[in-house]
């Protein structure tokens, strides 16, 4: 059995363009959901630059529009979702004790998609400016009748990347399943794997909706079609239920898996298992259900009717439950517990309020007629900063510094953790509590001026110094980065004295993973091990030769060829879409008529590896 | 907190200082909430704030934590607590939310009026009364306005904060619902609330409140026809006809394609965002898309003398 293939692999960056390793692909994501992030917070701090006092005129009318455009895109889909798909490609295969994820040629398919996708969307800046029609696209205004080439790069960009992000979901799905080590039943699996697990599911159930939009879109912009054109009997409110059928389970694709991070580090620096196990996993599971049954409160003010708004509004009310419980189990789990200040645990700590917070305005939004003064308003732009910020951002801070030494090999500076988590979470409050008094006062959203002397100059100015306080945070951040990786490897295989699977191997993890599948004996698989005295996992095999995927550069060059098609589309050069999908389909043929084998890591290695460790 | 809520903002702009009763109403609703989830607030702060200092870690604590799976008491008083927590919220939000759907079309004690949104400038039409107008929305007090809400080209929405929520102006769907304002002699802000293009920030207009008798004098005016120009407004009339009339009818009863201008010397502004001057009224005159970017206004170049006499013309328009 054990004999291995002559298999090139890679160095430098071809290692990177080719790689199908989970861990390699989860740093790929996180570094290219944080340049995305530092373009939509740039875009952030110039529209609350615009909006520092009243009157201004830096950037109005359609610049201002492109640039609020591009800042929700942005931070939605290019960045808080790679963001999260890195965490989960660098941790769950670790948590369940798998060696990869089950289909790792298309895990690398899926990043280049995405990749590619948000590329050709920023690439709207200099190719006769962005989209400017909001982050919701709402037709008419997305029509070509009322805007300009910009939505073209938003429709074609985000189907690209939708359908990376569709592949990486499924790939999980069947990776959490099907790849578990032994013993590890799903009633054993950490949360953040089952937040991912979840958060999977919605995807594959939310997206198909964003993509049928979209497709919709691109047919009535590029062929003329007629789905939104109401002069020719189409209707404007369809796109909007199709958006938010998946936008709404967007909001909890992304904060999920940062209520599964939040409960990892809460626990592991509280030193106490997860208070309430079994409710956290049914509540969860709970949100991802109601999430498909709460859309319409985006869409209150659209005139469906008392009986449409009274339904969705009980239906949005009864998520509060669910999400209530998991922050009493947070409570609780520190409750009796040893607490440390970590960063990564102050993150999680910071987490809490902020994020109670945002649910409350969640609640008081799901009230119909209440919601007729706040939509549109400020108020909803504090409301959604509160969730996505204070619960997803903060989240994912948190799992950056937790998992940073398992995904680098070193750790991130406290103190300058501390600075960045100071700075960044007072700057937050400052940003985003003024804004639903504004909103309250008559400020309605996605405006680039307002007048003196109404009541909203304060709240404004305090805005917009919370944001420059924000970017300081980040500034620190990326400080932070920049010194961690300047330093040799030195994190131990446990620096926090860890519950799960991830934390039994060495620091940065190898690239098999593990060089024994672990028996798994119950939840928390580790600390169960340590509290039985023993070093580490047992093993649940012998030793042997490991099989590894082959690294391919072909992911990439099937997401080039749907990024050309996509160029193609929008300029109507009908010859570049055949080229760019005839590269896209050569490489899938070449995929399925050569066969990969793999190649295998033999005994002697691993045991040489074993030695040196 | 909710005395911090009343006092907030300006009596003509703020959701916060309701002047009619569906703005009393959801202010209500609003307070409710609120209090009910700034008593969750407190609860989870206690607990948190308790827990943080109580359970931090201390120099020398070796001994591992007890390791507790969960509390089934617990987890359900906080589970069953939410619940009765939430219908004390859904009972009246389903009630009031019934309520403001009432549709006051044809009711004896209601005026209707017909509101269509454009880029970037509101047209009212009273069809029982056979007026249009434009920008500045005038109504009588204590009487319930029943609203048909429609746009003309992409999605607004028709937001009045302190008379009430707003409702979405959806390209080809007519929305209906209902306002009223208690006071008279008030002059309201309205602002549209749906991104809309280039200048959704400047696509503010005015609600005017009027007296029963007011408001019946209003409309005997905007009926009445038009009064002579005057002779010095005569050169400023015929430039209006040469490049203006085409757009803008002068008659309450005219159809135009641009904001109707019967009664536009009486508007508190101009284009709904500029104070009504002469010296603005030339401002706008001289380059609308200066201070209205994107807007549909297709005025040729005027000379200054001729900006002049427009403005003595439109000043006539009472």
């Amino acid at each position: 059995m054990a004999h291995s293939h002559a298999v090139k692999r890679y160095s430098g960056i071809m290692d990177w363009l080719t790689t199908v390793d989970h861990k390699k692909i989860g740093i790929l994501y996180l570094a290219a959901g944080a340049l995305f992030f530092i373009l939509g917070g740039l875009e952030a701090i110039l529209i609350r630059v615009q909006l520092l006092y009243p009157d201004q005129e830096l950037f109005v009318g359609d610049t201002f529009n492109q640039l609020l455009t591009m800042h929700g895109t942005t931070m939605i889909f290019l960045a808080a979702m790679p963001l999260v798909f890195g965490f989960m490609n660098a941790v769950v295969p670790l948590q369940i004790g798998a060696r990869d994820v089950a289909f790792p040629f298309v895990n690398a398919l899926g990043f280049w998609l995405f990749f590619l996708g948000g590329l050709l969307l920023n690439l709207s800046w200099f190719l006769g400016g962005a989209p400017d029609a909001g982050w919701t696209a709402y037709p008419p205004l997305a029509g070509s009748q009322f805007s300009g080439r910009g939505v073209d790069f938003y429709v074609l960009g985000l189907q690209i990347s939708g359908i990376g992000t569709l592949i990486g979901a499924i790939n999980f799905l069947v990776t959490i399943i099907n790849m578990r080590a032994p013993g590890m039943s799903f009633m054993r699996m950490p949360l953040f794997t089952w937040t991912s697990f979840i958060t999977s599911t919605l995807i594959l159930f939310a997206f198909p909706a964003l993509t049928v939009g979209l497709v919709e879109l691109m047919f009535d912009r590029i062929f003329g079609g007629a789905f939104f054109d109401v002069a020719k009997g189409g209707n404007v409110v369809l796109w909007q239920h199709l958006f938010w059928i998946f936008g709404h389970p967007e909001v909890y694709i992304l904060v999920l898996p940062a209520f599964g991070i939040i409960s990892e580090v809460v626990s592991t620096f509280s030193k106490k298992r997860l208070f309430g196990y079994s409710s956290m996993v049914f509540a969860t599971v709970l949100i991802g259900f109601l999430a498909f049954m709460t859309w319409v409160h985006h869409m209150f003010t659209v005139g469906l009717g008392p009986i449409a708004n009274a339904i969705f509004s009980v239906a949005t009310m009864a998520i509060a439950i669910p999400t209530g419980v998991k922050i009493f189990n947070w409570l609780f789990t520190m409750w009796g517990g040893q607490i440390q200040f970590t960063t990564a645990n102050l993150w999680a700590v910071g987490f809490i309020p902020s994020f109670v917070i945002g649910g409350m305005t969640g609640v008081m939004l799901a009230a119909p007629p209440a919601d007729f003064q706040y939509h549109d308003t400020y108020f909803v732009v504090g409301h959604f900063h509160y969730v996505i910020v204070g619960g997803v951002v903060f989240g994912l801070f948190a799992g950056a510094y937790y998992w940073w030494p398992k995904m680098f090999g070193r750790l991130l500076n406290e103190t300058l953790g501390k600075w960045h988590f100071w700075t960044f979470f007072i700057g937050f409050h400052l940003t985003f509590f003024p804004q639903h008094f504004l909103g309250l006062m008559g400020m309605p959203r996605r405006v680039f001026t307002y007048l003196p002397n109404q009541g909203l100059d304060e709240g404004n100015f305090v805005s917009t110094i919370g944001a420059f306080l924000m970017g300081v945070g980040t500034v620190i951040f990326l400080i932070n980065i920049v010194v961690s990786v300047s330093k040799k490897y030195a994190a131990s295989a446990d620096p926090w004295d860890g519950r799960t699977l991830e934390w039994s191997i060495p620091s940065p993890a190898p690239e098999y993973n593990f060089a024994q599948t672990p028996l798994v004996r119950g939840l928390d698989a580790l600390w169960k091990e340590k509290m039985a005295g023993n070093k580490g996992m047992t093993p649940a095999e012998p030793l042997g030769p490991i099989h590894m995927p082959s690294p391919s550069i072909l992911p990439l060059i099937m997401s080039i060829g749907l990024f050309i098609a996509g160029f193609g589309f929008m300029y109507h050069q009908y010859v570049l879409c055949i080229i760019g999908i005839g590269i896209t389909f050569v490489c899938m043929l070449l995929r399925s008529v050569f066969d990969d084998h793999g190649w295998h890591i033999e005994k002697e290695e691993l045991e040489k590896k074993g030695a040196e460790a | 907190m909710t005395f911090l809520l009343t006092g907030c903002g300006n009596e003509d702009l703020s959701a916060l200082k309701p002047q009619g009763p569906v703005a009393e109403e959801q202010l209500f609703l609003m307070k409710l909430c609120l209090g009910v989830m700034i008593f969750v607030f407190l609860v989870v702060m206690v607990i948190y704030v308790y827990v943080l200092l109580r359970y931090r870690k201390r120099k020398g604590q070796n001994i591992i934590p007890e390791q507790v799976e969960g509390n089934h008491v617990l987890e359900i008083v906080w589970t069953v607590i939410p619940i009765v927590l939430l219908l004390i919220i859904a009972v009246p939000t389903v009630s009031i939310t019934f309520n403001l759907a009432k549709d006051y079309r044809g009711h004896e004690d209601a005026l209707h009026v017909k509101v269509t949104a454009h880029q970037y400038w509101w047209e009212f039409e009273y069809p029982e009364l056979g007026i249009r107008t434009a920008q500045e929305l005038v109504i009588p007090a204590g009487k319930f306005i029943a609203f048909d809400v429609i746009s003309a080209d992409v999605n607004h929405s028709f937001w009045i904060p302190t008379l009430g929520g707003k409702i979405d102006a959806n390209a080809g769907i007519s929305n209906t619902f209902y306002l009223k304002a208690d006071q008279a002699n008030q002059l309201l802000q309205g602002r549209c609330a749906e991104l809309c293009g280039a200048s959704h920030a400047l696509m503010d207009f005015k609600v005017k409140t009027l007296s029963e008798a007011d408001f019946s004098a209003w409309v005997a005016k905007m009926k009445a026809p038009p009064a002579a120009v005057p002779a010095a407004a005569q050169r400023g009339e015929q430039i209006f006809k040469d490049n203006c009339l085409a757009c803008h009818a002068v008659s309450a009863q005219g159809l135009s394609v641009g904001p109707n201008l019967a009664g536009f010397a009486s508007r508190s502004t101009i284009a709904g965002i500029l104070d009504y001057t002469d010296e603005n009224l030339r401002k706008w005159l001289e380059d609308p898309q200066k201070e209205k970017p994107g807007n549909k206004m297709m005025i040729q170049k005027l000379s200054n003398d001729q900006i002049d006499e427009l403005v003595k013309y439109l000043n006539t328009l009472k």
